[in-house]
């Protein structure tokens, strides 16, 4: 496995901002790393990258421990912190070269140039990087992130500040390039995790919450299947009861209409109209990854 | 290391600093030394370089912690320091990159002033008549003085995210150590260590290497107090993570 991360701990002053969590990340999956704002996201990943210096427990890359062996584990490693910091003053090549250099890559023009073509840099690669719109300094910073190849990528929220086709274009990119790689992403973005991830961790308050493959997190909390039923003012909504189904009030005269009958479209419709109670609109109620995610950060809340 | 430093010297390059610094240092020390009534040469009416190299230090206590203070206190306040720390780059390199590419901008602020040598040699009666040894020592001096306040430019720059705490920590430093010990070592309450307390400060060993005394002793002094300043500076920055 790539990533393995064991009991890793970081406190601030009191504050555990993140406390004992362990998970692993193999090859060939992207991984969603999900959280409220201040859950501990980007501090584990600064764990991993060795930037921060965890309080206990530890982070081992392809067996390397990140303390142990910085520098290896650092050329293994291609990062994308948070905020994406870049030297504002540098054209878009000579930045790469010196990422290049700074990984000791021989052969770096050629890499150069791959790289910009795999991110989309091409128009762009003349300019100063303080010229360029967030969008391509985002790309900038993928491209510093991938320039060595590395066996595994840390991307905290690659795809914040962009526009709807850059989001689609980075995800492509990530998606092609994590085929032989290990992929961390965090991110807020909910579609982003059901299109993109595999497995998901979520983690709140500094603890793991969360950690299964993405189609087994959605099932977890799925309640069977359900309409939601918007009704103009309010209905006697014994009539439903009568029939055989459940009835939540969600305000509003908006119902959550459940049962295990397959026909329950039929059935809530026949209930309706043999009422003449004033339909809006109905849809069908699915328990998203949103929804997921709610349950399991929010509830803990005081 | 190789990289850090050349991506510096770049960022030199590239903005006005390197250009600003020289230009400053050789106006300034050109003015004080051909110039202005007070220091100059020429009615002073002894061929040498004296103004050079007693007024230079106190020029280097401003323009050298100027060059410096950027190069930590930026890159904590844009984040990038995140980008070098997550490089395959250890603390050190980093801190050496930084600390050399400063230093050969003050290596290169002093060469053009070895033309005032010719025409001091010039102008000397007879022609060449020159304290010579004493001139090479001074320059060694210097350029060891330049490094010792580039190591404590760096220094300040690593405590702070601010650049212009930055700037007066490194002045004040510079200038303590340059003639602090040596004014405090004055007062007559410790008048047993005196001898000692000043030999902690720049000013006695500069003083030694210009009368042309290549001493062991005082290279070690400088060359220690840089490697000491850089390894405090190395502590300071693997602290904060």
């Amino acid at each position: 496995m790539s990533i393995s991360i064991k009991e890793l701990t970081k406190t601030y002053g009191n504050q555990a901002a993140v406390d004992a969590i362990s998970f692993d990340a193999h090859p060939g999956i992207i991984t969603g790393f999900l959280g409220p704002n201040g859950a501990g996201k980007s501090t584990t990943m600064k764990m991993l990258t060795g930037y921060v210096r965890p309080t206990s427990g530890q982070a081992l890359i392809c067996d390397l421990n990140v303390l142990d062996e910085p520098i290896k584990v650092k050329r293994m490693i291609g990062y994308l912190p948070e905020h994406n910091p870049l030297y504002l003053d540098m054209y878009v090549r000579e930045f790469l070269g010196f990422i290049a250099s700074a990984h000791g890559l021989s052969n770096a023009k050629n890499k150069i140039e791959d790289v910009i073509q795999l991110v989309g840099l091409d128009r762009e690669k003349g300019k100063r990087i303080g010229a360029l719109s967030k969008g391509y300094r985002q790309r900038v910073g993928m491209a510093k992130a991938l320039i060595h190849d590395p066996k595994v990528l840390i991307l905290d929220e690659p795809t914040t500040g962009l526009d709807p086709n850059q989001i689609l274009e980075i995800r492509q990119v990530i998606k092609t390039i994590s085929k032989d790689k290990t992929v961390i992403l965090s991110t807020h973005i909910m579609q982003e995790v059901e299109s993109l991830c595999d497995q998901v961790v979520i983690i709140d308050k500094g603890k793991i919450v969360a950690n299964d493959a993405i189609g087994n997190l959605k099932i977890g909390v799925e309640q069977g299947q359900g309409y939601l039923v918007t009704f103009e003012g309010s209905i006697d909504d014994s009539a439903f009861v009568n029939a055989g189904l459940e009835l939540t009030n969600q305000g509003e005269h908006t119902f959550l209409i459940q049962s295990d009958d397959a026909d329950l479209r039929a059935k809530i419709l026949k209930v309706t109209s043999d009422n003449d109670f004033p339909l809006l609109s109905m849809s069908k109620a699915q328990d998203s990854l949103e929804d997921v995610f709610h349950q399991l950060t929010q509830k803990k809340t005081p | 290391m190789i990289s850090i430093f050349l991506k510096e010297v770049n960022e030199f390059l590239n903005s006005l600093i390197a250009y600003v610094v020289i230009s400053v240092f050789l106006i300034g020390i050109g003015l004080l030394m051909w110039v202005f009534p007070d220091t100059n040469v020429l009615d002073y009416g002894y061929a040498s370089m004296e103004p050079l190299f007693s007024l230079g230090p106190y020029m280097f206590m401003f323009l050298i912690p100027a060059i410096t203070m950027k190069s930590f206190a930026e890159e904590k306040r844009s984040g990038t320091l995140e980008l070098l720390q997550t490089l395959p780059f250890r603390d050190s390199d980093i801190l050496i990159g930084k600390f050399l590419a400063g230093f050969v901008l003050v290596i290169f602020s002093i060469l053009p002033t070895i033309v005032y040598y010719y025409s001091l040699s010039q102008l000397g009666n007879p022609q060449g008549n020159l304290d010579t040894p004493g001139i090479i020592g001074s320059y060694i001096g210097l350029m060891l003085l330049g490094g010792v306040f580039t190591a404590f430019g760096i220094f300040s720059s690593v405590l702070t995210g601010n650049q212009i705490v930055s700037f007066i920590l490194g002045a004040f430093l510079c200038f303590f150590f340059y003639s602090g010990f040596d004014s405090l070592s004055g007062i007559n309450l410790w008048a047993d260590w005196s001898y000692y307390i000043s030999s902690l400060g720049i000013m006695p060993h500069y003083t030694s290497l210009s009368r042309g005394l290549l001493d062991v002793a005082d290279v070690t002094y400088f060359l220690g107090l840089i490697t000491i300043v850089l390894l405090v500076s190395q502590f300071i920055l693997g602290l904060k993570k």
